[in-house]
């Protein structure tokens, strides 16, 4: 038999020898050039924001400089635009959501990796995603028409009677403010906390647990001073994850915060935040400096919640890669 | 068994039953918010609702069949933006690039999927109506399609790079070019996961107010073509909820309910899919 020497198309690792020409005949190189096009436009895209910010806000930014930051004034009719009410009201109301939906969303999510059996986890794993699917317009109106008048006859007026003394709580109970937007965002960050955090604790190897039962701890124990330690950065991670998207949240607080830029040491009070100031007078802005103070406001927005993404990110591969390492040495 | 012993383990089961109930809490969440919704939307979703416009002020009745023709027209102009992009750019970054390429590409992604949804309203604004100088339709759809291609980017390549190896090799071992591996053996053998990907991404941006405010505005009329400003449904229940008139209380919880509801059954159905997906590749 005649030895041949047909060129066999080299599969794999090997693709890369084929001839340039040969490779445009089949249409690869076609191929390549068009979905690197559009894997190309992400990344434009995504500076083209940035650029946009930058640029749609630089008469602002001139006029005003880092005093924009500290500036406590916001009085459109006299083009005096100052952000600190906005940064309190965004950094308050996520402070006291994290409060709430900290504790909370770390619970359920021991429970779901931790205790309960497989089944049970992943169906109630369902609803909680169906729960983080529910849109912030949804929350919204229950916030309007539920928490709203929950708050103002019942929370609010017991909130003032038992702890009144403290600075935290003074003041008319009108229902919208700080406190109801809080508890708002609290509810919708609670879904990401346990999703993240499950994956988080499920991730942790088994010999650590079984280690801590060895040695005679209870289940809780265990649970509590290894397993849950081990995951610390990448649940810490799933916070700050959570706590980005509180900042970003812009439907559900603007229709619960009352809109009124105020710095007050009481929750009860009525105030604004970043986005939701943004949401409702962008349309209106009349006037060049009072629509790019609007952009600006949405740059600081966008940096806070980029450099939480960011650190967030990477707590949470270095502890499943942690994980995951320690499992398959 | 002593005391100490005792104590230890009363706190073991005390503790373990929080974290049970912190769940309960978390899952009933869901039900509340549904409940809530049948209880005040139920009766307003009648067949005006889904054929009239909306009524004028002062008057009751009407319905939001303008807003959700808006819906459905912003949504298909979002699709036609986010999932090519999405898609193709997924190709290139499982099956094409380089490592540093394959790098900017996801960190721009996952940037541009960590952008609050109003800093992508402003974005919008100063692309797609500044130098129109109106509001429009194809403004509210090219926001929301830009919010759809980070999502359905990353997890498109995720479920690509899960299609085994063997299955490329054995295509390119029987002398397909690349581009047709992917495109015969590649993509239908992971298209479970692509299309719930896609769902996903629409549910996703179903329900985006933010964005919407100012790109496609709001209209209490029909609007013809892609150039006007249009309503939609979430925007219609923001601005009805926050509106004094009891009649309009009303049509937003009719509204509510009938977002929820279709965004729950596009997760389900997408979330059906892939299970029923992963069930046949075990068996």
């Amino acid at each position: 038999m005649a030895t041949t020497s047909t060129t066999v198309p080299s599969a794999g690792p090997l693709a890369g020898s084929r001839s340039l020409l040969s490779r445009l005949r089949d249409g690869d190189e076609i191929a390549r050039l068009i979905t690197f096009l559009f894997a190309a436009s992400v990344v434009l895209i995504t500076v083209m924001l940035v650029y946009e910010l930058w640029q749609g806000s630089a008469l602002a930014r001139h006029r005003f400089g880092l005093s924009f930051l500290r500036n406590s004034v916001w009085d459109p009719v006299f083009d005096q635009f100052g952000a600190l009410p906005f940064i309190y009201g965004t950094v308050v109301t996520s402070a006291v959501a994290l409060l709430i939906a900290v504790p909370l969303g770390i619970g359920a999510a021991i429970f779901l990796a931790e205790l309960a059996p497989l089944r049970l986890s992943d169906t109630l794993e369902f609803f909680i995603d169906l729960l983080a699917a529910v849109p912030s317009v949804i929350y919204g109106l229950l916030g309007i028409f539920i928490i709203v008048p929950l708050m103002r006859q019942v929370v609010q007026p017991q909130l003032k009677r038992f702890l009144g003394f403290l600075l935290l709580f003074r003041g008319p109970a009108f229902g919208l403010g700080f406190l109801t937007a809080g508890v708002v965002l609290a509810i919708m960050i609670i879904p990401y906390i346990i999703s993240v955090s499950r994956e988080i604790l499920l991730s942790v190897p088994r010999d650590q647990r079984e280690a801590a039962l060895a040695l005679g701890s209870t289940r809780w124990e265990s649970t509590w001073k290894v397993v849950v330690p081990f995951a610390r950065t990448g649940i810490i991670g799933s916070i700050f994850l959570a706590l980005a998207r509180a900042l970003g949240e812009t439907m559900a607080v603007t229709m619960v915060i009352g809109n009124t830029p105020i710095i007050s040491s009481s929750l009860l009070s009525p105030g604004d935040s970043i986005a939701s100031v943004i949401a409702s007078q962008f349309k209106e802005a009349t006037g060049e400096l009072y629509t790019q103070s609007l952009i600006l406001l949405g740059l600081v927005l966008f940096l806070l919640t980029f450099i939480l993404n960011g650190l967030a990110r990477v707590m949470i591969v270095v502890t499943s890669q942690r994980g995951s390492g320690m499992a398959h040495p | 068994m002593n005391a100490r012993l005792r104590w230890r383990k009363f706190v073991s089961a005390f503790m373990l039953s929080m974290t049970g109930i912190c769940a309960l809490v978390a899952v009933s969440a869901l039900f509340f918010i549904l409940g809530y919704l049948v209880f005040h939307g139920g009766a307003s979703v009648s067949w005006n609702f889904f054929t009239r416009l909306p009524a004028p002020v002062g008057e009751t009745g009407g319905g939001m069949a303008n807003a959700i023709v808006g819906s459905a027209k912003l949504l298909f102009l979002a699709t036609l933006i986010g999932v090519p992009v999405g898609f193709f750019g997924a190709i290139y970054l499982a099956e094409f690039s380089g490592t540093a390429t394959a790098f900017v590409v996801r960190y721009a992604a996952d940037l541009l999927n960590g952008v609050p949804s109003i800093v992508i309203g402003i974005f919008a604004y100063t692309l797609a109506v500044l130098p129109f100088k109106h509001f429009s339709t194809f403004a509210g759809g090219f926001a929301l399609g830009l919010m759809m291609i980070p999502i359905t980017l990353r997890s498109t390549e995720e479920f690509l790079r899960s299609v085994p190896v063997s299955l490329r090799e054995g295509a390119m071992a029987l002398g397909a070019s690349k581009w047709k591996t992917i495109a015969t053996v590649i993509v239908p053998s992971a298209y479970r996961g692509i299309l719930t990907t896609v769902l996903l991404a629409f549910a996703r941006v179903a329900g985006e107010t933010a964005p919407l405010l100012f790109t496609a505005l709001g209209n209490r009329f029909w609007s013809p073509g892609w150039r006007q400003p249009t309503a939609s449904l979430p925007v219609a229940i923001y601005n009805y909820a926050i509106s004094p008139y009891e009649d309009w209380h009303r049509q937003a919880w009719a509204a509510g309910l009938v977002l929820l509801g279709l965004i729950l059954i596009v997760n389900i159905v997408a979330r059906g899919i892939l299970a029923r997906g992963i069930a046949v590749s075990r068996s």
